[in-house]
């Protein structure tokens, strides 16, 4: 997993509440058996005018230009700012490939899906949370400044502007934080402990013989 | 110390925990389906790895397959390929049990794992698959994962997890007559949102829950996630172990009387405490139908589509709006005045033999309303089928109007054929009415199998106890 420090970005922002898996990848994007290449039809219905499939020429594609991914100041935009519950609904992992590939690396909303967020983490994607009037604050200034970046320090567990006028402390679990910062892959890790797993198994099965 | 089922069921998988709290899940059964699965698989040949343990592995492939013209198989090419992906993965790394495609008891994984017995009180449940909260109207802790954690389990048969919060839903009272256990759920996610449920785990209690067959608990469960919860549970009783008995892959002999002892103890201690409790009157559900594009956008059926004026919220007020233009529906509209294109019958939600029962006593001897362009019953799983036609709940759905076709996941999220086109308007038992869910430019209103039967009959939504 590409591990995540320190990254500066331009923010775009989704305004709208409880966007679900769906929108963020639809479902005909699901039949891919790879991890990759779904950053093209990342919210592809709002996205493009037309409807996407699989193996279409994604560029010869006719775009929203209301959509906020597609308009120049927003272009190239690698943190995405959005409302409550972002990310609920399927638990479809594809939601934070098609942001890792689209080239999204942290997320700043007031709240996430339990699922969603997790498979962030699997991504090398940071969800930060922040509180509604700061997400709000947030809104105000990417609207009022084309081209307007923020800063994440993982390591120091903060986002700010550059000039530093704004500037909040985010919470992160410890294991996680761990692991994103050193690109850690997890199921090692756990293997690191297979013997503990092997007598909690060997145990289990003896008392409980119909679960195997 | 008294404790609630979710603590019981989490603690007792606990293998170890980190020093901030994250613990490592053993996980009992893990159900894998031909979406969410191929990415794993690859992971795990590319780190030279093999299954954990192969006897805790159930497959199936549901969400692409075709539900007619079976003897032509599956048509489109990419999502054929991933189904015979699933039948390379499962014949190089193995199952306990594999039901592919054409299989007589292949099915909806959320139906299979319960009627083969598959799922089992006390277990920890986990699938790519956000509606595996189903599996914990079996006591069992039950959660939906994504790719990348079901790599993890099949190569570590654990999980990396920090408990969640726990809340009581807690349901007092009676169900009226025709009130079902979807419109119990729509109105319990009408009321706590979408979010409601988010860090939590949720435990759905009360004499109305109590009452419940094992089909309607498991109607609730599935849809904890649209109220933001990982995992529903319901404790275990005699409804529960009555369920269980006798399943292809239960415990026999003195294995059952032991296990039945065990499972005695899958409840919430007297005296137990939540972190968040909420309380329902069950005689004061209605029917529901939603108007939106999100579960919790929902109202009972003599209701009317709200007016995004009336909302002090920006945010929230912009979401009616936008949800409203999508659904192509005006504020203060009555909700029986809206008619519909097509009925979807089907889905993890509510594809169980008294699911369909239940909408064939409301088609029974009626006609499919001129104005409904398709009508879809979709069984759960070919065991179901099998059940409904020995009952000739096939027939009765076939002269009234409706197809009858072979089980899968279909058009509660339209991998397969079976979609709404841009604009069309479905009464649909599944559980999201997201845009696009059922096809792109598509209009979804979850309703109950009776609700559904009953809008397909007027051709447009009606309280199913009024109807003529």
């Amino acid at each position: 997993m590409q591990p995540f420090r320190l990254h500066t970005g331009v923010v775009v922002p989704i305004d709208r509440a409880n966007v679900d898996t769906d929108a963020i990848i639809p479902k005909q994007f699901l039949k891919s058996i790879k991890r990759s290449g779904f950053g093209p039809n990342l919210f592809d219905e709002w996205r493009y005018l037309d409807h996407g499939e699989p193996g279409m020429d994604n560029a010869k594609r006719p775009e929203n230009p209301d959509f906020v991914l597609n308009q120049p100041r927003y272009r190239g935009a690698s943190i995405l700012l959005a409302r409550a519950n972002f990310g609920c609904g399927s638990s479809r992992e594809h939601a934070p490939w098609a942001l890792a590939d689209y080239g999204i690396r942290a997320l700043v909303a007031p709240s996430y899906a339990d699922i969603f967020f997790n498979n962030c983490f699997k991504n090398g994607v940071l969800p930060i949370v922040l509180g509604d009037s700061e997400v709000s604050r947030l809104f105000d200034a990417t609207l009022a400044f084309p081209g307007f970046s923020l800063t994440v320090d993982l390591e120091r567990q903060t986002v700010a502007t550059r000039d530093g006028s704004m500037s909040f402390g985010f919470a992160v679990e410890p294991f996680r934080k761990k692991c994103l910062l050193e690109g850690l892959d997890d199921i090692g890790l756990t293997l690191l402990h297979a013997d503990q797993i092997r007598a909690f198994e060997a145990r289990r099965l003896a008392e409980q013989p119909w679960i195997a | 110390m008294r404790r609630t089922l979710y603590d019981k069921l989490f603690d007792s998988h606990v293998v170890r925990t980190e020093s901030d709290g994250t613990a490592l899940l053993y996980i009992d059964r893990h159900l894998v389906h031909e979406v969410t699965s191929p990415q794993a698989y690859e992971g795990l040949k590319l780190a030279g790895r093999r299954p954990w343990r192969v006897s805790s592995v159930v497959a199936t492939a549901d969400h692409n397959t075709p539900t007619k013209d079976w003897d032509q198989g599956i048509r489109d090419p990419i999502s054929r390929t991933q189904v015979e992906t699933l039948d390379a993965n499962i014949r190089t790394y193995g199952a306990k049990v594999y039901f592919p495609f054409l299989d007589k008891r292949q099915g909806i994984v959320h139906v299979i794992g319960p009627e083969t017995g598959a799922t089992l009180p006390g277990m920890t449940v986990v699938c790519g698959d956000s509606h595996t909260s189903t599996h914990g109207a079996f006591a069992a802790l039950a959660f939906g994962i994504g790719t990348s954690e079901v790599e993890h389990v099949l190569a570590t048969q654990c999980l990396l997890m920090k408990k969640a919060k726990s809340m009581l839903v807690r349901v007092d009272g009676r169900l009226a007559q025709g009130v079902t256990a979807k419109d119990l759920v729509l109105a319990i996610i009408g009321r706590i949102g979408t979010a409601g449920g988010t860090g939590h785990a949720i435990e759905f209690a009360g004499s109305a829950v109590r009452a419940l067959s094992m089909e309607g608990r498991m109607t609730v469960c599935n849809m904890a996630i649209e109220a933001g919860a990982r995992a529903g549970m319901v404790a275990a009783d005699d409804t529960t172990i009555d369920y269980v008995r006798g399943r292809p892959y239960a415990p026999r002999g003195a294995d059952w009387d032991r296990a039945v002892a065990l499972w005695c103890g899958l409840v919430s201690d007297e005296g137990a405490t939540f972190d968040t409790t909420h309380v329902f009157d069950a005689a004061a559900v209605q029917p529901q139908v939603t108007w939106g594009t999100s579960p919790e956008m929902v109202v009972p059926v003599d209701g009317r589509v709200p007016d995004p004026d009336r909302e002090r919220d920006t945010t929230r007020r912009d979401g009616y709006a936008k949800a409203l233009a999508y659904m192509g529906l005006k504020p203060n509209t009555p909700i029986t005045d809206i008619a519909v294109d097509k009925v979807f019958i089907g889905s993890c939600t509510n594809s169980r033999i008294e699911d369909l029962r239940a909408a064939a006593a409301v088609a029974r001897g009626r006609k499919v309303a001129s104005n409904v362009r398709l009508a879809l019953v979709v069984p759960g799983s070919g065991t179901v089928k099998a059940q409904a036609e020995s009952e000739g709940l096939d027939r009765v759905f076939r002269a009234a109007g409706f197809e009858w076709r072979e089980p899968g996941c279909s058009m509660c999220l339209a991998m397969n054929d079976d979609r709404l086109e841009p604009g069309e308007r479905c009464a649909s038992t599944s559980n999201r009415n997201f845009e696009g869910r059922q096809g792109a430019g598509g209009r979804t209103h979850l309703v109950s199998p009776a609700m559904a039967a009953a809008a397909a009959i007027a051709g447009r939504f009606v309280d199913v106890r009024r109807l003529s």
